[in-house]
């Protein structure tokens, strides 16, 4: 049951893969990466780490993706369409390899998991185990944490805020 | 399912607990108070509370919050540092802030976070907690840069900064991993005691952290931010960060190598001795070029990083101590080194060229003396405090069998000297050239007042190192 919901997420997980890197349009890139996202997020429940999984789709799926497009809206698809010129052709074929050899690490690790008695820790990766870490053992850089995210906002708001005189630029075409 | 939640003291924190307050303290007031110049009196308080806290800590018996943080005379050594940096820098920045820029609070408030995390660095014992206190100072420090808005450099500069932090920081967390993952543990003691003699795995654990501290820290050959960010920055936020970013980061760097990597000196301690001399000399090399002071300035901070690090590279105690000392030495003359550049920078250019250097003594005797001061310190020359900075860790150098390091790093500072002299020969002997116009210089009460006290220390760590030495000595007993 396992190794069939591996082949298909796997397989799908490739396939998203490949449309990043394969696809003419940055946006349909964007998109790839994010159903390459999912399925890895499908892979890591079907390992019984249902907390991973949870912080894939929000993290990588939602906010990153959602960022990755944000700024492809800002340049403008169309002016980074001819992006993908012959002389990246190389990068693509070395970034095929690379993702065939992550699915093929991937392979072999469930592959383990599959045929081989668990070996983790009961409730590994599990929301408990990892909800108990950070309010016992990692309390203090879990608070810690709290102080860069205020950080964080501050200077969003400090950039953000339109100040005098506006920054001298060349106006836009 | 119930979790006890472990009772923890904050005790040990309180000092950067103090920061924090303040800071949000200046967070709010910004919402109400009409007089912006309040903020920083307010934030400069907190300094000084936060100092009280520190020297109390210091009465009673080390404290420590779980195996994260700790107060023991080592991280009170680097508070104290790091609190005189973040009190001078927010008098230098005091009249920039009042005069061009209408962002005081959120400016000071992120000096203060930016300080918060110096600190936490200097306490830290995890790697966790240090990962974690990194990222706090390093974002501050990111946003800071940013804050001349008027100048598109300025932006570009904290972009640049920002995009090399993060791969940096990038580098350090694989390096964390790679480390937990060959020890079984993130806490330093725990490291040190279970690496063993290390292996593959941990040897590129290490290699990855010491990637992230070299950038942290400026050190060649990760240092290629630094003159861009320098130059591009406030220049009282370069001020900040040249010292504070620099003593916090060697905080960590020496107590990880020192506490977890104690067993393998064998193996480091080439490898960092290496790193000093290409540090010091890409640094010197590169400062003999350049016709802006900040950048300048920059290059010579790359150069005294190479130098501290020589103490690293020793690994004994008078080593550690003698590079405490220098973090502290080095605090007082590049704050008032930057200090002189905000009172040359013309208005909205926020740089000095040094041909407008020309002239400045003889329209401005005091601030002349006073930049001749900072500058000889730096190069080291003897009665001031720069001197004892190189003599105690070239001295630790020899007495580790590194007499090479030591003779390097004196050939350097020779080197080292000629583009201080420079800006001191600029100022002194040079008639100003027919059309030259003159040297406009603004000397607010409160700059002067900062450039006096950092003039002070210079010339008192100086003329009684003893004082301060037996301090740093006292911070470096915990390594044992």
């Amino acid at each position: 049951m396992e190794l069939v919901l591996f082949l298909i997420f796997g397989f799908l997980a490739l396939v998203g893969s490949l449309g990043v890197i394969l696809s003419r349009n940055v946006v349909h890139s964007a998109l790839f990466l994010l159903l390459n996202f999912l399925m890895l997020g499908l892979l890591y429940l079907v390992l019984g780490a249902q907390f991973l999984a949870v912080s894939q789709f929000i993290v990588y799926a939602g906010a990153i993706v959602v960022l990755f497009l944000f700024v492809i809206m800002l340049i403008g698809s169309e002016s980074v369409g001819d992006f993908v010129s012959k002389g990246r052709r190389v990068a693509a074929y070395l970034g095929m390899f690379l993702a065939l050899f992550f699915f093929a690490g991937l392979a072999y690790a469930v592959g383990v998991r599959v045929f081989l008695p668990p070996q983790g820790a009961p409730g590994f990766g599990a929301i408990e185990s990892v909800g108990k870490l950070l309010f016992t053992e990692f309390l203090v850089p879990f608070e810690l944490v709290s102080i860069l995210l205020l950080v964080a906002m501050v200077g969003a708001i400090a950039l953000a805020h339109q100040v005098w005189p506006a920054p001298s630029r060349e106006p836009k075409e | 399912m119930t979790i006890t939640m472990p009772s923890v003291s904050l005790m040990p924190y309180l000092p950067e607990i103090i920061l924090l307050v303040t800071a949000l303290l200046v967070l709010l007031v910004d919402t109400v108070w009409g007089d912006k110049r309040w903020l920083v009196w307010l934030a400069f308080l907190g300094t000084l509370v936060s100092g009280v806290a520190v020297w109390w800590l210091a009465q009673g018996p080390t404290l420590q919050l779980q195996d994260m943080l700790t107060a023991d005379a080592y991280a009170l050594f680097i508070d104290m540092v790091v609190l005189i940096v973040a009190a001078i820098s927010l008098l230098l920045a005091y009249d920039w802030l009042i005069e061009h820029n209408e962002q005081q609070g959120e400016y000071v408030a992120l000096l203060l976070f930016a300080t918060v995390g110096m600190m936490t660095m200097g306490a830290a014992i995890n790697v966790v907690t240090i990962f974690v206190a990194l990222e706090i100072l390093s974002l501050s420090l990111y946003i800071l840069t940013g804050f001349a808005r008027e100048r598109l450099t300025s932006g570009e500069a904290a972009l640049k900064y920002f995009l090399l932090g993060a791969f940096a920081s990038a580098f350090f967390l694989y390096g964390a991993a790679l480390l937990y993952g060959s020890s079984g543990h993130l806490d330093l003691i725990g490291i040190g005691q279970n690496l063993g003699t290390g292996g593959l795995m941990a040897g590129a654990g290490v290699a990855l952290l010491l990637v992230g501290f070299s950038f942290k820290v400026a050190l060649a050959p990760f240092h290629m931010w630094t003159p861009d960010v320098y130059q591009g920055a406030p220049t009282s936020v370069s001020a900040f960060m040249s010292v504070g970013a620099k003593a916090a980061g060697f905080a960590a760097f020496l107590r990880f190598f020192q506490v977890a990597l104690a067993g393998s000196y064998a193996q480091w301690g080439p490898a960092l001795a290496a790193l000093a001399v290409l540090t010091m000399t890409w640094g010197n090399l590169a400062a003999l070029r350049q016709e802006s002071l900040k950048r300048l300035l920059a290059y010579s901070s790359i150069a005294h990083a190479g130098y501290a690090l020589v103490g690293l590279a020793a690994g004994n105690s008078l080593g550690s101590s003698g590079l405490l000392f220098y973090l502290l030495a080095y605090a007082f003359m590049n704050l008032g080194a930057f200090g002189v550049a905000i009172m040359l920078e013309k208005p909205g250019s926020g740089d000095v060229m040094m041909s407008s250097l020309r002239g400045t003594s003889r329209q401005h005797p005091l601030l002349a003396a006073t930049m001749a001061v900072f500058m000889f310190s730096l190069a080291g020359v003897p009665p001031l405090a720069g001197f004892f900075g190189k003599l105690y860790v070239f001295g630790a150098a020899v007495e580790a069998n590194m007499a090479w390091l030591a003779i390097v790093g004196v050939i350097n500072s020779a080197l080292s000297a000629y583009y201080y002299l420079r800006v001191t020969v600029l100022m002194y002997m040079r008639d100003e050239e027919a059309g030259e116009e003159e040297v406009a210089v603004s000397k607010p009460p409160v700059l002067v007042f900062a450039l006096v006290v950092a003039l002070f220390f210079v010339v008192i760590v100086g003329l009684w190192p003893s004082v301060w030495m037996q301090m740093a000595q006292q911070a470096a007993l915990i390594f044992g």
